[in-house]
């Protein structure tokens, strides 16, 4: 194994261990807010500077290998998708640490049948899912898997178009879960953005190894 | 539509019975830079030595196919007509020791003893230093011996003694490979520069400057062109698994 082999297999399980922290912080985010337990969420608002932590380093180690070892070919493409990987796996931290202080600034607890009747429970598992299988994908260079997110994201963006009709008609109810309602409008839109990042992790993961570039596409990818 | 200068058929070079270029087809498009790379021993300078007749000077060396230049085959012209179409600048800097940098420059003219008046012979010099961004250093020292220059400024010295025959196309044999970083710097900014004149095939074992110079790539290895393309294709996405292999260092 070269030199430039080994930085690549150590920066590649560097950002596996990013990913696994952030899918952590989705999970605890999601924790607090189904059962309204703020000192998870503050634990979630905590553990983001992690986060951070790993997207500086990341970036470091990508500026090391550019300029010491002139990466071409396959290894070029693995570092400029892994630097904006780490860019998107970071906004995904950030979205965790957003949904964790919702949990935290809200007054009232989450009621759990508005949960369902919103369809943010569901909308929260299948993003994390969404999120473990692009970590898959990466991690087994696995494109057929990466290709099945672009579908499985647009279940993201149908429930947040809905979300608006849903919560209007519930505010309609009962205007007194006004501010409950909001919050969870905010989560939802939040859920669907973890939809976009993993689509564009997805697509950063195909152009990685197979040489295509497929942002900006509407056709079918 | 590109105008394609020195091109190939079924190109076979041998040292003896050691067949050490294989059935090479290329096809050179005019005001190009043409890297060629691959590992030691892959036939790349014999190539290149192929294409201005310089490796049948070589006892045992011998060679078939076709290599047309402007769509005539070099072997079928007088060899030192070839060498007057198609320069070559070696991998260290061999101005004429004796010579001053005047004389270095004009030495081809000399030694296929064409005369030519003080002014014709001063134009030739001014034009091809300055072509070869050697000019203003040199212009108060043009009487000076050629070895007082620095290793950067000797190989410019021989880039300008190969353009002053106004030849078509440059081959250029690891030009770099003893020179430091800052003269490195300096010929890869001339090469940018001779492209609009001339066509220019570059050896070399720097991948990273076959990759900041050139406009196509050539891979060889074991004497076979394994890939020939843009070279901004070629160090993104490589079509063969040989080629990425070698530019990544993975080759065993």
């Amino acid at each position: 194994m070269t030199q430039l082999e080994n930085e690549i297999t150590s920066l590649k399980t560097e950002v596996i261990n990013m990913w696994i922290l952030v899918q952590s912080q989705m999970n605890k985010a999601r924790e607090a807010m189904m059962q309204f337990d703020k000192d998870l969420a503050r634990e979630v608002v905590m553990k983001e500077k992690r986060v951070n932590a790993f997207e500086l380093k990341i970036d470091r180690d990508c500026e090391n290998i550019f300029a010491l070892y002139c990466p071409v070919a396959v290894d070029l493409r693995f570092l400029l998708a892994v630097l904006k990987i780490n860019n998107n796996l970071e906004r995904i931290g950030d979205i965790a640490d957003g949904i964790a202080k919702y949990v935290i600034e809200s007054p009232v607890n989450f009621d759990k049948k508005m949960l369902e009747t919103t369809q943010v429970t569901r909308m929260y598992q299948d993003a994390i899912n969404i999120l473990m299988d692009t970590r898959i994908a990466f991690e087994k260079e696995d494109t057929i898997l990466a290709r099945s997110i672009f579908k499985r994201d647009e279940v993201l963006d149908t429930i947040n178009r809905g979300a608006n009709t849903n919560i209007g008609a519930l505010i309609k109810e009962d205007v007194k879960i006004m501010d409950e309602a909001l919050y969870i409008l905010s989560i939802i839109r939040k859920l669907e953005r973890v939809g976009d990042q993993a689509k564009n992790i997805a697509e950063e993961i195909i152009f990685y190894i197979e040489a295509k570039v497929l942002k900006h596409q509407e056709v079918k990818k | 539509m590109e105008h394609t200068i020195v091109r190939t058929e079924k190109f076979n070079a041998y040292f003896g019975a050691n067949h050490v270029v294989k059935d090479v087809n290329i096809s050179i498009p005019k005001n190009n830079v043409v890297a060629v790379m691959g590992p030691s021993g892959c036939g790349k300078t014999t190539f290149l030595r192929c294409i201005n007749r310089m490796h049948e000077l070589i006892a045992g060396a011998t060679c078939e196919g076709e290599m047309l230049l402007n769509n005539e085959d070099v072997y079928d012209m007088h060899p030192i007509f070839v060498r007057l179409k198609i320069g070559m600048v070696f991998q260290r800097p061999n101005p004429f020791p004796n010579l001053s940098i005047y004389d270095n420059v004009i030495a081809g003219y000399k030694l296929n003893g064409i005369k030519m008046a003080k002014a014709e012979k001063d134009k030739i010099v001014e034009n091809s230093l300055s072509r070869a961004a050697l000019w203003n250093e040199v212009k108060d020292s043009l009487h000076k011996k050629g070895t007082f220059l620095s290793g950067g400024q000797q190989q410019r010295l021989c880039i300008a003694r190969a353009i002053a025959m106004e030849p078509e196309v440059l081959l250029l044999d690891e030009p770099t490979s003893a020179l430091d970083p800052i003269s490195t710097a300096s010929v890869e900014e001339l090469l940018f520069e001779l492209k609009k004149n001339y066509t220019l095939i570059i050896v070399t074992h720097n991948m990273q400057q076959a990759a900041r110079v050139s406009d196509r790539t050539a891979f060889f290895y074991l004497g076979e062109l394994v890939e020939y393309d843009d070279t901004k294709q070629m160090f993104t996405n490589p079509k063969d698994t040989r080629t990425q292999n070698y530019i990544t260092g993975r080759f065993s």
